[in-house]
C-alpha cells in the first residue's frame, strides 16, 4: 500500500525521496516559496515554505515527507508568520514597486498579493545599493536582492560560467558577481543563459524589454501566484 | 422611532505625497453622493480646514520628509481613532524616499546651486520652511498606524471598498484585483 501523510487534513501520498513540497505540488496542494526552484536541489533559505508538522517549524522543501506525518501549511497562524517573513525581506532591501520593471511578474510582489500583506510593520533599513548597468544585455539592481541563490545556483551548476556569488555573512550579505572590476560587463554572461532568467524579482533584468508588457497585464496582475505556480511548475 | 445614524467623520490630508491617492479618492466617481451621506469631512484639502479636530477615520497619503509632517502626523493621530495609511509613500516611504541614499546637502545644492542659472539664490533659507529630515520615513515608523491600503495610488474602488467595510463594522479587505503596489 502506498504511503501518505495529511495535508491540512487531506490525504497526500508520496514516494520515498520526496520532500513535503515535492509530494503536496504533486497532489495538487501549493506551498508559497522563493527560493526553491524544481530544477534544483533544495536551497532553505527563504523560510517561506515552512510548515508545521508535529508543533514544529520545518522547511517543507527540505523535509522528506514521511508516513503518517501531519502537516499543517495554509492555516492563518502559518501565513501571518510567512507574512511576517515577506515583511523583513521588504524592509531589508529597497523594494520600490512602481517602479520597477518586474512589477506584476515579481515573485516577491505575487506572495505579498497572495498572502494579503498590505504593509511592511518593520522599520526600512533603506540599504545602499549601486545598480550594475555595465552589461550591453543586462541590467543588475541589487537593491531588489532576496538572497535566493537562484543566480548562483544556475550560473554554477547549469551555465557553467560561475558569474554569481554572495559574500559575507547576516546582514552584510550581499550578490556579488565574479569578475575582478566587480562588474557585470567583465564576465561572459549572456542575455540567454539560465542565470540572466531565472531571478524571481527585479535584480537580473534585460534591457529594452522591461515594458513589452504593460503593467497591469502581466503574469500576477491577472492569476494570483498559486494558481501560476501549479500550471507552469515552477 | 430609530434616531439617525451620526455620520463618520473622516480627516485626510498629504504629506509627503503627491495628492495621487486624493484624485484616486475622488476617482469612486458617483459612489461620492453616497459617501456624503455616510461621512462628513473634518481636516482635509477638500474642505481647507486647518487642524483635525475629533474624528473617526483619517487617511494619510504620502510618507514623513519633513518638520511639518511630523507635526500633522501626530495631529491626526491624536485625533483619529483609526489611522489609515494610504498609497505606497505613507506605507515604505515611496518616490520621496529614493533619496534615502543620498546626501541631503548634496540634493539640495545639486537643485538649487549646481544647475546652470541657478547660482543666484542658493538653497531656501525662509523660516517659514519646514526643515526637512534627513531621510524620508514611512508614517508607521513614527506613529500606530491601524491600516494599510496599498498601491501607486490605490485605485478608487480599492478606497471605496476599504471605507466602505469600516464604516459597515467589517474587518476591511482588498479582493485580489484591488491588491497592488504599483
Amino acid at each position: 500500500m502506498s504511503k501518505r501523510f495529511l495535508f491540512d487534513g487531506r490525504p497526500v501520498v508520496f514516494e520515498d525521496g520526496q520532500t513535503i513540497l515535492q509530494a503536496a505540488r504533486a497532489a495538487g496542494h501549493y506551498i508559497p516559496h522563493l527560493c526553491w526552484h524544481p530544477d534544483f536541489p533544495p536551497h532553505g533559505s527563504c523560510k517561506l515554505c515552512i510548515v508545521k508538522v508535529a508543533g514544529r517549524h520545518v522547511s517543507s522543501c527540505a523535509m522528506p515527507a514521511k508516513e503518517g506525518m501531519e502537516v499543517e501549511s495554509n492555516t492563518p497562524e502559518i501565513n501571518g508568520e510567512r507574512r511576517a517573513l515577506l515583511q523583513m525581506l521588504f524592509v531589508e532591501g529597497n523594494h520600490f514597486c512602481p517602479s520597477c520593471e518586474k512589477s506584476g511578474n515579481c515573485q516577491l510582489q505575487a506572495l505579498a498579493y497572495d498572502l494579503e500583506m498590505t504593509g511592511e510593520r518593520f522599520a526600512h533599513f533603506f540599504p545602499e545599493r549601486p545598480v550594475d548597468s555595465s552589461h550591453p544585455d543586462v541590467l543588475l539592481d541589487f537593491n531588489r536582492c532576496i538572497f535566493c541563490e537562484l543566480c548562483v545556483r544556475a550560473s554554477r551548476d547549469v551555465d557553467g560560467k560561475n558569474v554569481f556569488a554572495l559574500t559575507n555573512r547576516g546582514i552584510n550579505k550581499h550578490l556579488v558577481v565574479n569578475a575582478e572590476s566587480g562588474r557585470l560587463g567583465d564576465t561572459d554572461l549572456a542575455a540567454d543563459d539560465l542565470a540572466a532568467n531565472i531571478c524571481p524579482v527585479g535584480v537580473i533584468l534585460k534591457k529594452r524589454v522591461g515594458f513589452a508588457t504593460p503593467i497591469g497585464e502581466r503574469t500576477y496582475d491577472v492569476k494570483p501566484i498559486h494558481i501560476v505556480a501549479m500550471e507552469d511548475g515552477k | 422611532m430609530n434616531a439617525p445614524r451620526p455620520k463618520v467623520r473622516i480627516a485626510t490630508t498629504s504629506l509627503a505625497g503627491c495628492f495621487g491617492c486624493h484624485m484616486s479618492f475622488l476617482d469612486i466617481d458617483e459612489h461620492l453622493f453616497e459617501l456624503v451621506e455616510l461621512v462628513e469631512f473634518d481636516r482635509s484639502p477638500l474642505t481647507d480646514i486647518k487642524h483635525c479636530g475629533p474624528c473617526d477615520i483619517g487617511l494619510i497619503e504620502g510618507g514623513v520628509c519633513n518638520a511639518e509632517n511630523v507635526h500633522v502626523l501626530r495631529e491626526f493621530r491624536r485625533n483619529c481613532k483609526t489611522l489609515i495609511a494610504v498609497g505606497a509613500c505613507a506605507i515604505n516611504g515611496g518616490l520621496p524616499a529614493q533619496r534615502n541614499h543620498l546626501d541631503l546637502e548634496a540634493c539640495l545644492r545639486e537643485v538649487y546651486v549646481s544647475r546652470d542659472g541657478l547660482g543666484e539664490g542658493g538653497v531656501p533659507n525662509d523660516p517659514e520652511l519646514p526643515l526637512l529630515l534627513d531621510k524620508v520615513r514611512p508614517i508607521h515608523e513614527l506613529v500606530r498606524i491601524d491600516y494599510f491600503i496599498p498601491g501607486c495610488p490605490p485605485s478608487g474602488e480599492a478606497i471605496w471598498k476599504f471605507l466602505t467595510d469600516l464604516i459597515a463594522g467589517r474587518t476591511p479587505r482588498l479582493s485580489y484585483p484591488m491588491m497592488h503596489f504599483d
